[in-house]
């Protein structure tokens, strides 16, 4: 087999990246040590401060006041460990150290200059005591020095997380970072911060002035000002003022909601969109029910599980090997499926339905046996986690729209390969008129072998992207056959654009209802409508018309 | 009713088999001491029980499937609701013997911190009620289903795929702690059955026998509407359904009214059931248990009646052998048992005695 080649060449792409990593990580850390190298000696003072001050909070306040205005390039390190409470004194020569705790003891390293030391006794260390007052000094030194950060992004956040209590001493220091400040959306920030302060101390009039400024804001604290503005206020105008801006920005919020539970419920059809796809060829352009369809969607899955397994070093980039690997393993399964079963019960439906009831017992029964009858664990890469923000009241998850977009460019390839290649157009010959398309020289049984390979290829591709959302293990599959089947009938069998809209729809539907009805009422009532609907429209919402329909 | 069963040789040997079991058996039981070799233990007895209600559920659904053409992938959804509401009874049975001794609510009612009992379990203190649910709820689901499906002329896979999507619908209502069914857990921890400790040998026996008696009545009923001019109208329904209608026959009506029969047949095994195996739980509603029903019909021979009763019986000392010689491959078994029955076995095992006599 091919396997070979392709194995020998992500040795070398392996051994290629693992060259790349050592030399990435010498220059990072000749980068970082150069400057503690040079002034460790006065900062040994500074952090030393801290030391005889182990109980007396005061001493520790004034000490870190001291280390706020110092330039101590790990200052902030220091002061975030004070308050995570992992910043120790070792007992034996009074040196400040973080530690991180673990069974027996204490793991430490240098305060001074963040450098290993090693494993201690529990006795071995004293630690630094706060209160609440000098945990609210931390916090505001911390978002202060964040301020000063080089990055704009942690600048961002750093305001972010004051507007939530300003203060005369933060004001002050967001004023002070004004002056220096370039990036635009920082600048932002920092006028919300400024209106937000007029909000809550400034008199009647620059209240107006802010309210009038900020318009529709959607931030929490914002809301929450002009919240309690409308409250206590003893002026009407302003009161009227904050009231109206309110409503305006609860309307907002609200609209942005109902955005978020479309674009979730999007999601959700893409997933059904993907996972009935498949389905929608083998059932809808065949007429082969494929009842082992989920297992096909399992194969996908342990396949992105295999991959990793096999290539660690490239867990980032896994999935973009997976897809074509879950396409071709699917893809020979349906196959061999086809030409040991299904070829064989053709024009005998309900016949179909429980051989390949029973394949599908086989495979999940195979992928006990080999892997494990728990679920695997499928890692996700950093770059499908996070959130996209798009308002500070609305965000999508990232894996999510790629799942969508992927739903899409999936449906895209399937449409071009059915409509636009000479594959496509014996495919759909034979499945309208066999007879014919025979006549016409198109080998039905090699095309029907095919087909049926490509609607399990596609359920092995959606496979790969639901390894992302949900749990692999061998009954994944089991969950998504009635759910495909509910989406194929209803899109009407043998429509490919029924299906996906189809899919998408009640991925829609389903989120509207969760949130009064609970997910698995929700998806009960999902269910109860497809019935009934069915019952209605036995052909679905976009039934096949003509001589194509067969009766 | 008998008259039916002229010709059915199949059926003949079945039921006199079954007949000399319902009273060979407890006899072997109560009378024999346990150490002679022809003593049947009450385990046995037991297990053979249950499958009894295995073959009356196989029966059911060969009567919708072999002769009015209807792959149902949702009997077990029957079964479950019959097995429900003999639960329910015997729930109400527990008193106050139960882990919480409240005399009002069962355990789990308690454990979720309930005041009182929903309106759908009043009456279940009497065993009349009981009965009479165990016919209704099945019979109504099918009401229901038949109704809507049948009258729009839903057919063939389109039916199968909804009659799934209905048992997994209920599956997931009767896993949900707010519905009143026990949730998760179902309901067990049976005590009394009629006044008699559910454990104890004699019920055992009892229940064994009535299991037994069940089939022969069942099989005796379906027999019947199979022999009857309406079981004429329904295979011509499976066979032409179109053709059939334009003869002037209803044809939903007889549909309807074969599903409805069928299903509190399915209801009563479930009914039946419960006692036997001590627990109830949603488990039995999932797609995997009615389309594993399917597999014994095919197996047996569809459209033979006496085939359900042979295929539910084989299959499942089949599996239980399996399962403790060998549990890895029971699933690899089931699973080629479906391939190779539907690709070289279409007519079962009668089909081969039937072929046997032909030739």
């Amino acid at each position: 087999m091919t396997i070979q080649p392709v194995a020998l060449r992500y040795v070398r792409i392996v051994a290629i990246l693992r060259h790349l990593v050592l030399l990435l990580v010498f220059v990072t850390a000749a980068i970082s040590v150069a400057p503690v190298w040079s002034d460790t000696a006065d900062h040994s003072q500074i952090i030393n401060k801290l030391a005889p001050s182990l109980k007396d909070r005061k001493t520790i306040a004034a000490a870190i006041d001291e280390i706020v205005t110092s330039d101590a390039p790990r200052k902030r390190i220091w002061l975030e460990s004070l308050l995570a409470g992992t910043l120790y004194q070792r007992k034996s020569d009074d040196m400040v150290v973080h530690a991180i705790k673990t069974d027996t003891g204490f793991d430490l390293t240098a305060a001074l200059d963040g450098s290993a030391i090693g494993h201690v006794g529990k006795r071995e260390v004293r630690k630094f005591k706060i209160n609440n007052s000098l945990r609210a000094q931390l916090r505001s030194a911390i978002a202060q020095m964040a301020l000063q950060d080089s990055d704009p992004g942690s600048r961002r956040q750093a305001l972010e997380r004051m507007l939530q209590s300003l203060d005369e001493e933060k004001m002050a220091a967001i004023n002070r970072l004004a002056e220096v400040e370039t990036d635009s959306d920082v600048h932002a920030l920092i006028q919300t911060a400024r209106q937000l302060d007029a909000l809550q101390n400034g008199d009647s009039q620059s209240r107006l002035d802010a309210i009038d400024t900020l318009g529709i804001n959607t931030r929490e604290p914002v809301v929450q000002a002009l919240q309690k503005l409308t409250d206590t206020t003893d002026d009407p105008a302003v009161a009227d003022a904050a009231a109206a801006s309110l409503a305006e920005i609860s309307q907002r919020i609200a609209v942005f909601k109902q955005v978020e539970t479309v674009l979730f419920g999007l999601s959700l059809g893409s997933v059904l969109a993907m996972a009935a796809i498949g389905l929608a060829i083998t059932f809808g352009v065949m007429g082969v029910i494929n009842m082992a369809h989920g297992e096909m969607i399992m194969l996908g899955a342990y396949t992105t599980w295999a991959v990793q397994q096999a290539f660690p070093v490239i867990v980032e980039f896994s999935l973009l090997l997976a897809v074509p690997l879950a396409f071709a393993v699917a893809f020979l399964v349906g196959v061999v499926i086809e030409f040991l079963v299904i070829r064989h019960l053709y024009g005998r439906p309900l016949e179909t339905l429980l051989a390949t009831f029973g394949i599908s017992l086989i495979l999940q029964q195979t992928v006990r046996t080999l892997v494990s009858p728990q679920n695997v664990p499928v890692s996700n890469p950093s770059w499908l986690s996070g959130q996209w923000l798009i308002d500070p009241a609305l965000s999508i998850a990232v894996n999510r729209l790629v799942i969508f977009l992927f739903c899409l460019a999936v449906f895209a390839a399937l449409m071009w390969l059915l409509r636009k290649t000479f594959f496509g157009l014996k495919v759909r010959a034979v499945s309208q008129n066999r007879e014919m398309a025979r006549a016409m020289g198109a080998r039905s049984s090699r095309i029907d072998a095919m087909t049926f390979g490509l609607g399990a290829g596609i359920a092995g591709v959606a496979g790969v992207a639901l390894s992302q959302l949900t749990n692999v293990g061998p009954n994944m599959g089991q969950s998504y056959i009635v759910d495909s089947f509910m989406v194929v009938v209803f899109g009407g069998v043998g429509n490919l654009w029924g299906t996906l809209l189809a899919g998408l729809s009640l991925g829609v539907v389903n989120k509207f209802l969760e949130p009064w009805a609970g997910a698995v009422l929700a998806k009960i009532i999902v269910l109860v409508f497809i019935i009934l609907f069915i019952q209605r429209y036995p052909r679905g919402l976009f039934p096949q018309r003509g001589r194509a329909a067969g009766d | 009713m008998l008259a039916s069963m002229r010709g059915d040789r199949g059926g003949q040997i079945v039921l006199s088999v079954l007949l000399v079991a319902t009273i060979v058996l407890p006899v072997l039981n109560l009378a024999l001491p346990e150490s002679h070799p022809w003593h049947v233990t009450t385990y046995q007895l037991n297990l053979f029980g249950k499958y009894l209600c295995y073959a009356l559920l196989a029966m059911s659904v060969d009567l919708v499937w072999g002769y009015m053409g209807f792959l149902t992938l949702g009997h077990g959804a029957f079964f479950g609701l019959g097995g429900y509401a003999m639960g329910m009874y015997l729930m109400r049975q527990v008193g106050d013997r139960g882990v919480y001794g409240n005399p009002e609510l069962p355990d789990f009612m308690v454990f979720l911190n309930w005041q009182e009992l929903p309106w759908y379990w009043w009456g279940f203190d009497w065993f009349a009620v009981a009965l009479v649910a165990i016919f209704l709820a099945p019979g109504l689901l099918a009401f229901l289903f038949g109704w809507f499906a049948f009258r729009s002329r839903v057919n063939g896979v389109y039916l199968s795929i909804i009659s799934q999507a209905m048992t997994y619908a209920l599956m997931l209502a009767f896993f949900r702690n707010e519905f009143g069914f026990g949730g998760n857990n179902g309901l067990t921890d049976f005590k009394d059955i009629l006044g008699q400790p559910v454990n104890a040998q004699t019920t055992r026996v009892g229940l064994f026998v009535a299991s037994s008696l069940a089939v022969i009545a069942g099989y005796l009923l379906c027999r019947s509407i199979v022999a009857s001019r309406a079981g004429r109208v329904v295979v011509a329904i499976r066979d032409a359904e179109n053709r059939t209608r334009f003869l002037g026959y209803n044809v939903a009506s007889y549909q309807l009214a074969v599903l409805v029969v069928s299903a509190m047949l399915a209801g009563v095994a479930g009914a039946l059931y419960v006692p036997q195996v001590g627990i109830i739980n949603p488990g039995e509603f999932s797609p995997l248990n009615s389309i594993e029903i399917v597999i014994w019909v095919a197996i047996g021979g569809r459209a033979t009646l006496y085939g359900a009763v042979v295929g539910a019986l084989l299959v499942n000392f089949a599996k239980s052998w399996f399962t403790a010689a060998l549990p890895e491959y029971w699933i690899f078994a089931l699973g080629a048992l479906f391939v190779l029955t539907t690709l070289w076995l279409p007519h079962g095992v009668a089909g081969i005695r039937r072929r046997s006599v032909v030739s």
